[in-house]
Formats: C-alpha cells, structure tokens, sequence
C-alpha cells in the first residue's frame, strides 16, 4: 500500500456501527508527523469513536489504520506507541502519582533507574514535582490532568490522544491549560490528536483540524481555512456564527434577496446558499457610487456583547458583528460591504451532513 | 413535625431494647455465678474458664473454624471469578437478569429448604463415591453453595462503582491482561473481595440449619453442639459460649463493614 503518510497517521475508510447506530462511516483521515491535530464536532459526531480506534481501545468494522507508515489496524492498545489521556483522566485510585506515571513503563518491564528517572522528568516537565507520594483524590482538577498527561507522555508515544481533557476544568483554568498544552506540543514535536466539541478551542489549539457530523469528516483544513472557507452549511454555524443566504445563480452573478452580489469563486450550482461572517461585512458611512456589493438596511436590533456589538439588520435575518465604537440603536440606517473574498458559496449536498 | 420527633425517638429506642435485650441478657447470665435460676449471685469468669476445659466445645469450635476457613476461601475465589465473569461477559439484557436471579435465589430461598436439597444431592451423589458420606466434607460444600451467592453480590457491587476507562487505561499503557489483573483490577475490588469474605466466613461460622442437615458424627460444630446442649437445659456455659461467638461475630462485622468502605 502506498500513499501513506510517512510516520505520521492515517485512517481509511473506517466504518463503524453500535447495533443499528453508525457511528462511523468511511472516515478517512491523514496527519501529519508532529502536527496538532483536532477532531471536532457535536457530540455523537464520531469523533470519539475514531479516537478509541486510533488508540486500539476499539476495532472498525471495515477500514485500515496506518501509524508511522505501518499498518496497526488489529494491533491491540497495548502494541501500539499511541498513549491516551481519558475525559475522566481514569487514573488509578489505588496508586500514588508515582506509581500512577511508572505504570506504562513498569508494565514493558523497564529497569527501576531508569523508571525513576523518567518519571522525575515527565513530573518536572509537568510542574508536578513534590506530588510523587500523593494519592488521585487528594489532587485539584487541574493537577490530574497534569498527571494524566505525564503518565501518557512518560512512553514517549507517536501520537498523544487527547479525548476532551479540558471538560472537567472550570473556565478560567481551561483558557490556561489549552495555551499550555499547545507550548507543550510545540517543545515536544509530538503528534497531538485532540477531541473536542469546543471551536473555540479547536481553532486556537490546532495546526489543522477535522470537523465531524454525523459519522463523517465534513472539512479538513487549517483553522483559518476552515473557519473563513466553510465548504457547506454545517462547518459554517458549527464554527461560531454565519448567515446563510439562498442565492441563484446567472452566469456569473449572482441573486440574493439583497441584491446581485458578486463572490471571487463562482459556484457550480444554479440554485444555493452563500455564507458570510457576521465580522466580514463592513459596515460603512457612505457607500461610493455604482459600487458592488453594497446593500442599505436597517438596525433592528443591538445587542452588546463587551467585546464587539452584534446587529441583526432587515432585510433580514443578516447579522453584522462589529466593534462597540459604533454606537448604533435600533431604527439607524446603516450601508453595508460584501467582500467578495469573505463570501463563501457552500456546497449543494446539506442532505449528506 | 415537631410533635413527631419524641415519637421516632421512643419508637428508636424501643426497637434497639428489642434487638438488644435478648444478647444482652446471655452476656449478663455469662458471668452470673448462679448455676440455675435466674437470680443475680455476683460476678465470675468461671464459666468462661470451664469453656477451655470442655473437649467437646474445643473439638466442635475446631471444626467451627476448620469449616469456616475452608469454606470461605474457596467461596471467595469462586465468588470473586464468578463476579468478574458476569461483569465482563460480552452478552447483555436477558443474561444479566438471568444471572442476577440465579445468584440471588440461594440468598433469599429458606435455609431449610436449600440443606433438603442439599441432603438429596449427597444421598445421590453417595451413590457414586463415599466422598459425599456426611461429615466435614459434605458442610464445606454445603457452605461453599450459599456463600458462593454473598461473595458474588459484595463483588459485584463493588465492581460496578469502578471507573470502567481505568481498565482501559491499564490497556493504552501497554499491560497484559495478567498484569491489569493483577495491578490495577485485583487491587481495586480487594476491598470487596475481603468484605464478601468477611460475610461468607460469619455466615458459616453461624450456621445451623444447613450444618444440621449436613454434617456427620465426626464433624459438630459450635451451633450443632449449642442446640444439642439445649435438650440438657441452658447452662452458663452455654452463655459463655454465646457470647464468645458473639464478640468473634461482632468483630467480624465491623471489619467488613471498614473493608466496603475503603476508596
């Protein structure tokens, strides 16, 4: 088989189904050595079914996985250098911190200096350094985690799986550990394959990132791609807000209840939506005349969000994020821009997502 | 509400004199000097003393403690795998009800009717091998059968409080099914396992009627040698003996109820 990716990871059309639910269905996935990976979605999505295949905690119906260019599919989790950091971190109650990070390398048999050793790394690497005689329940949150993930990356494994790591912290912490996790991948080089459900996270974390629904991997791409570029109408309102307008196309333009709007891709549809992110449309004084894409409306509502000031506008439902220097009421006139470049035209198939 | 409360307490203390008094009273005439009636005539250990003294109560305490142990490490194991077994079987619905029924009915079925069945069993299987000749044989057996039940529902219920991805765990971190065995589920149910044992090892110790129906002329226990006493009349000895079990049977208790708390 060629085609793989050399040393990193690749699934092919992976199919999987619990009695009548399917989870999976013909997931392909290639990542790259060293990357930051993301696996994103709703839950029930399949995301976490993909990641126990990854892991060898469960086997595919159908389909081939592929580590570092060798093929892992019926290798159980205990062949596999893929190491997991659980949602519920699962550490083991009856060990101390110690003996909870050794337990991977005391089961391959290695010799008690070196155990000792790198284990005093993985903790130091961790700021965990003092804990070794604690016990799980005598730790905060955020330190389980930590010792979660030393007692993975203690193995030194290929790819580190992460299944939702950051569910259990409070908010504030969270917005902490996923910058410290992003400089721990960066130091380390390690392949990272994260769960989430969270697009925000997902988009500050990740290299790249696979948007999932239904079973399927709708989008693959950077998370700028991703996020400005959504290819159908699911990655463009999972990945925070969008509005979505029906268009029909005439040769080149193309008919919204806006108006003729211009877009730098043409689509290949006759009939179809076109997306725009709240902050992509400019709101502006004075539109030049004979310019496209430009559109008048109406300030129904405002809502202030700190940060940026949301309007929904008629004609309508359009959504304009923008920032809390403009101060617009309901009733105010306002123009607005389309940059041709900021409006996507997604894909015609909404019946497969 | 207010006005319930002098009631639950009396109904409380009411209900303990009940539970109580009977144990209480046999302590009390333990270390009564009276040798018969039931008038106070000062405080002695004599009773106590003659315990030691008595062939017949040492030899049936001996086979009391021979049984038990016995008995109680082969339940516990039998138990414990039977416990693992069903909670990691890959059937579902229909064979867990199943099997919860089949293990509860030894449980709540009457003590009599399970040492006539039993009293069957040997009569038959006496047929075959004069292995099954009623004597310490045939109670081990007996008591392996309903305790078998008490491990198994201990064990079982500590099983099901365990985090299911710790095995998973155990598995991503490169152990062997022995090594997760022994490492990480062994440890975790021990608590279980050694309450089960408690359990198993006091219910044999305080068996009757399923030691009535099996044991032979060689192998008396303490409850046998107690109710065949009985047709002599209540001696102090007696309470004495009571109370000795009693104390081993409260101690017991406790520990196993320390054990199923431990994590």
């Amino acid at each position: 088989m060629t085609g793989q990716i050399e040393l990193g990871l690749m699934v092919a059309q992976a199919y999987k189904s619990y009695g009548n639910l399917q989870a999976l269905k013909g997931v392909d996935l290639e990542v790259v050595k060293g990357e930051f990976y993301t696996l994103l979605g709703p839950s029930g999505c399949g995301k976490t079914t993909l990641l126990r295949i990854i892991a060898g905690l469960e086997l595919p119906d159908s389909g081939r996985v592929f580590l570092g260019g060798r093929e892992v599919t019926h290798l159980t989790a205990a062949k596999r250098q893929v190491n997991t950091v659980f949602q519920s971190y699962a550490l083991f109650p009856h060990l101390n911190i110690f003996e909870n990070v050794a337990f991977g390398l005391k089961a391959r048999n290695f010799d008690p200096t070196q155990v000792g050793r790198k284990v005093g790394e993985s903790l130091e690497m961790l700021s965990l350094s003092g804990l070794e005689k604690r016990y799980p329940h005598q730790l905060s949150g955020g330190q389980k985690q930590r010792v979660a993930l030393a007692r993975a990356l203690v193995n030194e494994p290929e790819i580190l799986l992460l299944d939702e790591p950051m569910s259990a912290l409070d908010a504030h912490l969270r917005a902490q550990v996923q910058e410290d996790l992003r400089r721990l991948q960066r130091s380390l080089g390690t392949t990272f394959i994260l769960v989430t459900h969270d697009q925000d996270e997902a988009m500050m974390i990740s290299d790249r990132l696979a948007v999932m629904n239904n079973g399927v991997v709708v989008q693959t791409g950077t998370p700028r791609q991703v996020y400005s570029k959504p290819t159908n109408q699911f990655v463009a309102e999972f990945l925070g807000a969008a509005n979505i307008l029906p268009a029909r196309r005439q040769g080149n333009q193309l008919f919204t209840n806006l108006g003729p709007l211009h877009v730098s891709e043409t689509p290949y549809w006759e009939e179809g939506h076109l997306a725009i992110r709240p902050e992509h449309i400019v709101l502006e004084g004075e539109i030049p005349q004979g310019s496209v894409n430009c559109v008048r409306a109406q300030v129904r509502e405002a809502i202030y969000r700190g940060q940026s000031l949301d309007l929904w506008l008629d004609p309508g439902p359009l959504r304009v994020r923008t920032n809390t220097r403009d101060r617009l009421g309901p009733g105010d006139q306002v123009s607005l821009f389309f940059p041709p470049d900021d409006l996507v035209a997604l894909d015609n198939q909404p019946s497969r997502y | 509400m207010e006005n319930k409360r002098p009631l639950i307490a009396l109904t409380a203390i009411f209900s303990l004199v009940l539970l109580y008094i009977p144990s209480v009273a046999v302590a009390v005439f333990s270390v009564n000097k009276a040798r018969y009636g039931l008038a106070w005539r000062g405080f002695t250990l004599d009773w106590y003393m003659k315990l030691f003294e008595n062939e017949y109560i040492l030899n049936a305490a001996l086979n009391s403690l021979i049984l038990a142990v016995i008995s109680t490490l082969v339940a516990t194991v039998l138990g414990t795998a039977l416990a693992l077994g069903i909670d990691r079987s890959p059937w579902s619905g229909s064979f867990h009800r199943f099997f919860d029924l089949v293990i509860n009915l030894p449980v709540v079925v009457p003590d009599i009717i399970m040492a006539v069945a039993l009293t069957l069993a040997f009569n038959v299987l006496r047929m075959v091998s004069s292995a099954f000749d009623l004597g310490m044989t045939t109670l081990i057996i007996g008591h392996i059968t309903f305790q078998i039940s008490f491990v198994t529902l201990v064990v079982r219920s500590r099983l099901a409080s365990l985090n299911k991805e710790t095995d998973e765990a155990a598995r991503d971190l490169f152990a062997s099914s022995f090594y997760l065995f022994r490492r990480v589920t062994l440890p975790l149910i021990m608590p279980g396992v050694l309450a089960g044992a408690m359990l198993a090892f006091t219910l044999s110790l305080d068996d009757f009627i399923i030691s009535f129906f099996t044991h032979g002329p060689d192998s008396v226990t303490l409850p046998i040698f107690i109710f065949a006493s009985l047709k002599r009349g209540l001696t102090p000895e007696i309470h004495a003996l009571s109370t000795v079990m009693l104390l081993f049977t409260v101690v017991l208790v406790v520990l196993a109820e320390r054990l199923a708390r431990r994590f």
